[in-house]
């Protein structure tokens, strides 16, 4: 029996910091598109975030592509003593869920909980 | 009239005399939340004009406004702004929301693909802004992507960002869900329709983009 199911890739830290900003954004349009679910271990940077929802846009067409679902954790700001007294101060972005708008769905979220519905088409 | 008060009087002197120009804010926000409302408020209360159109459809606002020169007191302290509506930020447009809300294919078809061109010129605005003013629609859920992407954009810019905790006139709103959201940012809980608390929203205004 064929198994009908839904494909989910989970994107290790490790491979999205060797991608350029512009090829993070082309993966995640590319592979969304294709009806896919995928969990990013790293967040995208704010300036990352505007240009997937820039590109998105761009895509939208009118009876395929309706746009996509993103749910992320809000930043994490860093407070390490280091980076302090150094005067940085570091945001991390966190784990992130990104599907096709018409078979993800959030059904609830909180700032430690993502919960989440995925349909077949 | 502490010596504070002074220098900050002082201070405030040579920053107009200084300053290039006024400080641009944008007013950000899911669709719907309310952005054109409190700017039309903003724009009758300090100028006397109005900004835009509002409309329980989403996606009302589709190219950004700007008002120039707007100058709020409160106080004691004045804060001269140019105002910028955006139309509401989305990472999903489906033209068969608007057929559902009673517009024909053709009329939705159209809304949603200047809706998509609406959301990219507000993310473009970002870039041009000297401060936020987050709405929200305090009877939603503020975890959504959109909420998170402005703060991050004005966080890593280390620009001002003031929360507006918008609808409280609704029995089912929770401007206390949208502070345990973001903690770390100042907040206001108004109502842009019937004005509860928008002296409140001046105030901090005032002490924020001054
Ligand atoms: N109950 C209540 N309704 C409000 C309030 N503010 C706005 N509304 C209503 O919410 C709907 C949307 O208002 P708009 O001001 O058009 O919202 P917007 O954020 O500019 O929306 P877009 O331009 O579509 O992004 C309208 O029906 C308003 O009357 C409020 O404080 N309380
Ligand atoms: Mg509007």
């Amino acid at each position: 029996m064929l198994m009908k199911g839904i494909q989910m890739d989970l994107i290790s830290e490790d491979k999205l910091d060797g991608m350029t900003s512009m090829e993070k954004v082309r993966l995640i349009l590319d592979e969304v598109k294709n009806g896919k679910i995928l969990v990013l271990e790293k967040g995208l940077t704010p300036s990352e975030q505007n240009k997937l929802i820039e590109l998105t846009m761009v895509e939208i067409t009118p009876d395929n592509f309706s746009g996509i679902e993103i749910e992320s954790y809000p930043v994490k700001h860093g407070n390490r003593l280091l980076d302090k007294l150094l005067g940085k101060t570091s945001l991390r972005t966190r784990l992130t869920v990104i599907g096709p708008a018409d078979q993800l769905k959030t059904i609830k979220k909180d700032r430690d909980m993502i919960s989440a519905l995925v349909s077949a088409q | 009239m502490g010596i504070m008060k002074r220098m900050k009087s002082k201070f405030s002197f040579l920053k107009k005399l200084f300053k290039k120009r006024r400080a641009r804010i944008g007013i950000y926000g899911p669709p719907n939340a309310g952005k054109t409302t409190l700017a039309n408020r903003i724009i009758r209360d300090w100028t006397g004009d109005a900004m835009g159109s509002v409309s329980k459809i989403p996606h009302e606002t589709r190219r950004a406004r700007r008002r120039e020169g707007v100058t709020i007191n409160s106080n004691g302290s004045s804060v001269t702004l140019d105002v910028i509506d955006t139309p509401g930020l989305a990472t999903k447009i489906d033209f068969h929301d608007f057929m559902e809300l009673g517009m024909n294919e053709e009329e939705s078809k159209r809304r949603a693909k200047e809706a998509t061109e609406g959301v990219i010129e507000a993310v473009k605005w970002l870039d041009d802004l000297d401060g936020v003013i987050l709405v929200m629609d305090a009877t939603e859920d503020p975890y959504t992507q959109v909420n998170v992407t402005v703060i991050g954009n004005m966080e890593a810019r280390k620009l001002p960002l003031l929360i507006v905790a918008n609808k409280i006139d609704l029995p089912e709103s929770s401007p206390a869900r949208i502070h345990g959201a973001f903690p770390q940012h100042p907040l206001v809980s108004i109502s842009a329709l019937e004005g509860q608390n928008i002296d409140l929203l001046y105030q901090e205004i005032a002490d924020h983009f001054g």
